[in-house]
């Protein structure tokens, strides 16, 4: 954990963690007995389910929910369902999550190789949205009401700290990414496509032939919003996300699953994530999407005791989960494990109005106010006043609060309640 | 999922920086300390007796209302030990005991705790405790009066009075480094120039107070008092001497850089100690009192909550 300096006068730095050349190839780690994968769809018992517990699936296989919608999870594993059940994830969002036994033997999936011949958008649509890296959905806008996108942004820096995934694709995969990026200017016939990277690997970057810019290697200076501020030069409105500026970003992981997928005519299956352990040593691995979080462990000697953490994510922005089945996601870009020792605890201790947040915040928000309206429960004041819908979640509030306080649990819930009003009110307007 | 192994689920972030208010409030008072110490020193046991007395009550009241109002004990958090030991450092060696009680009760419970306790206080608790009692017991504070027993071997004339009184000619005695170096009559722990200007920057090197107020608050008392000393020099002292007298600087990196009764953004941090240091020498210089850092203080403490309201426009903040 970096603690803050003895001289507190300077802001506290946070690198992110820059990849060199000679790291050595991420570790593979396969599934041992099963694998879950989530499927973005409400589960309800009454739908007519395209699948069933006791089917075999192949590798590669697609498996959609229903005939009347579009949400579809590709199977990761040559093996037998095991399981349909709904799955409850943060922020009231609902998966049907699927389970499936691994089998001995491998056979994969023909479909998709004869599509690959002629890349074009609904082929991506229909085959690659569970691709390692995770496919935005913002990038295909499917209403009209929506500005087209024109700009496409492959992040090929990492959003959190200790996270080297899209770097390594980036160093490693350039190639794929190349050829990702073909494809994306293909299919979608959008021309002005930029990556982001750090400066050590601007060369590697460039081997896209996407245009190259490089991001500070300092915490958050990779969050979308301020890639938009700093390197595009335009600054998103409170409140609305990037989509609406006619940005859309991608992983360059996602960029290069693309091109590995027509490349190779195998939908890519393995997602690259690091694991943090408990002592802060930090190592990349690849496993199947689906492989649950245990497995991992397992492989590398990482015990996990009663009152540890276990957080999908990096240390600024990940989500915590409560048990070691859950399974890597196509985006899941690291599995960091705290200590018990180690865990900061949050306090009920009112803001002393200290400063230190509003001195840090990188979108000038001024917390000191903020939070006292939030504790109070007063979001629409909040919103209205104080800029809460300027906040671009980088977590350093709290990770700075002298009084400990969840600051940016406070403004993620001021967000989500407020998402529930406004939804509310269009319903029964 | 079912899993026997109890886990930890929070929110983002999972780390903290380690800071913390018992931190903060332990600093401050070490920082404090060499001046303390040296009031101490200077004036023997009554001193002492005087700061032990006013943090151990100030703990003490701190306990009893969080009793009385049912909250968790907050006296671990230093913040009310480090009220008790600034407000003793304010007061003269010779203060009563019910004087002190007194003070230490105003400036915790009416100065912090009726506001909702720390972090709630829209004026410097310490401050609001003084003033009462200043107002109340005014004898107690006229340091000519109360230190006329002491011969500690320099002039035993509190110098912002004699000035007052005398003009510039009153004062020919004080050389800057005997004031610097605490050989005057004042508080117990706010006469030691040295210390407390070393203490004030431990404080803003290790970031437990902000600099902009301090330094805005020393230029503020050294400007007004150059424009007076320029005007008329024969009545006004010179801008070094205030600074260097009465509550200055204790004022300037103890009292005014209190966390929450002081802005946070940089241009009110500027008014904030600007505005008190030209309060301060107008009350000095005009005002009927003798040293004006206690009022002017509370004075712009209470303009904070406005003045805090120019900020920085937030990230895509359309209006």
């Amino acid at each position: 954990m970096i603690k803050r300096s003895f001289i507190g006068l300077t802001k506290p730095l946070l690198k992110y963690e820059a990849l060199d050349v000679s790291t050595p190839e991420p570790s593979v780690i396969q599934p041992s007995k099963k694998v879950t994968l989530f499927l973005d769809k409400v589960f309800d018992f009454k739908d007519k389910i395209l699948f069933n517990i006791g089917d075999k699936v192949k590798t590669g296989q697609k498996l959609s929910y229903s005939e009347n919608s579009d949400a579809y999870v590709i199977s990761t594993v040559t093996g037998t369902i095991s399981s349909i059940a709904p799955f409850n994830a943060d922020y009231g969002k609902t998966y049907t999550a699927i389970t499936i036994d691994v089998s001995e033997n491998e056979e994969i999936d023909e479909q998709f190789s004869t599509l690959v011949k002629e890349p074009d958008i609904d082929t991506v649509k229909d085959s690659l949205a569970f691709i390692p890296g995770n496919l935005p959905a913002g990038l295909f806008p499917s209403t009209d009401a929506s500005p087209p996108i024109e700009t496409i942004v492959i992040s090929g820096v990492d959003c959190d700290l200790f996270i080297t995934t899209n770097q390594n694709t980036v160093l490693v995969d350039g190639q794929a990414v190349k050829h990702g990026v073909k494809i994306l200017k293909q299919i979608t016939g959008i021309d002005n496509i930029i990556i982001v990277s750090s400066d050590h690997l601007m060369q590697d970057a460039g081997i896209s032939g996407a245009e190259v810019r490089v991001v500070d290697p300092e915490y958050p200076a990779s969050l979308p919003h301020l890639i938009m501020r700093d390197v595009l030069g335009q600054v998103v409105p409170a409140g609305k996300n990037c989509e609406d500026m006619g940005v859309s970003f991608i992983s360059a992981e996602a960029v290069a699953s693309i091109g590995k997928a027509f490349t190779e005519g195998q939908i890519p299956l393995y997602k690259h994530f690091n694991l943090i352990k408990k002592d802060g040593s930090s190592t990349l691995i690849s496993a199947r999407i689906g492989t649950p979080i245990s497995d991992i462990l397992n492989a590398f000697d990482v015990t996990l005791n009663e009152k540890d953490r276990l957080i999908i994510g990096g240390p600024m922005t990940g989500s915590t989960v409560y048990s070691e089945d859950f399974p890597i996601q196509p985006d899941t870009d690291a599995i960091m494990v705290q200590d018990r020792g180690n865990i900061p605890f949050v306090s009920d201790y009112p803001c002393i109005n200290c400063g230190e947040c509003v001195r840090i915040c990188p979108a000038s928000i001024p917390i000191n106010v903020l939070v006292r309206f939030l504790e109070a429960g007063q979001y629409e004041e909040a919103a209205d006043q104080y800029d809460l819908y300027s906040c671009i979640e980088c977590g350093l509030c709290s990770f700075v609060c002298v009084s400990k306080m969840p600051v940016f649990h406070y403004i993620k819930l001021a967000k989500y309640e407020l998402g529930r009003i406004t939804t509310a009110e269009a319903t029964n307007a | 999922m079912l899993n026997h192994k109890k886990l930890i689920v929070s929110h983002a972030p999972f780390w903290h920086d380690g800071s913390s208010i018992t931190d903060r409030s332990y600093h401050t008072m070490l920082a404090a300390m060499p001046a303390v110490l040296f009031g101490i020193f200077t004036y023997g046991m009554p001193a002492l007796g005087v700061v032990s007395l006013s943090i151990s009550f100030a703990i003490i009241w701190e306990f009893l209302i969080n009793k009385i109002t049912k909250r968790t004990i907050s006296i671990g958090d230093g913040n009310a030990a480090l009220i008790g030991l600034l407000f003793g450092m304010l007061l003269p060696a010779t203060s009563p005991w019910w004087l002190v009680i007194t003070g230490t009760f105003v400036a915790v419970v009416i100065g912090k705790h009726i506001y909702g306790g720390i972090g709630g206080n829209p004026f410097n608790p310490v401050l609001i405790g003084f003033a009462i009692l200043m107002v109340a017991w005014k004898d107690y504070f006229d340091f000519n009066e109360v230190l006329v027993n002491y011969d500690l071997g320099f002039a035993m004339v509190y110098p912002l009075a004699a000035v007052k009184h005398l003009g510039t000619s009153g004062i020919e005695a004080f050389s800057t480094t005997d004031l610097l170096l605490g050989q005057q009559s004042g508080g117990i722990g706010s006469t030691f120039g040295l210390g407390l200007i070393i203490g004030g920057i431990y404080l803003i090197l290790r970031g437990f107070i902000r600099w902009e107020i301090s330094v805005s608050f020393l230029a503020g008392i050294g400007l007004t008092a150059l424009m007076f000393n320029m005007s008329d020099p024969s009545h006004y002292a010179s801008p070094v001497f205030h600074l260097l007298t009465g509550y200055t600087l204790i004022g300037a990196f103890f009292l005014a850089a209190e966390d929450s009764s002081s802005p946070v953004n940089f241009i009110p941090m500027l008014i904030y100690g600007a505005g008190a240091g030209v309060m301060t020498v107008l009350i000095r210089n005009l005002g009927s009192y003798v040293d004006g850092v206690v009022f002017a203080i509370l004075l712009m403490n209470l303009i904070n909550p406005i003045c805090d309201k120019i900020r920085p426009k937030a990230l895509g903040k359309v209006v």
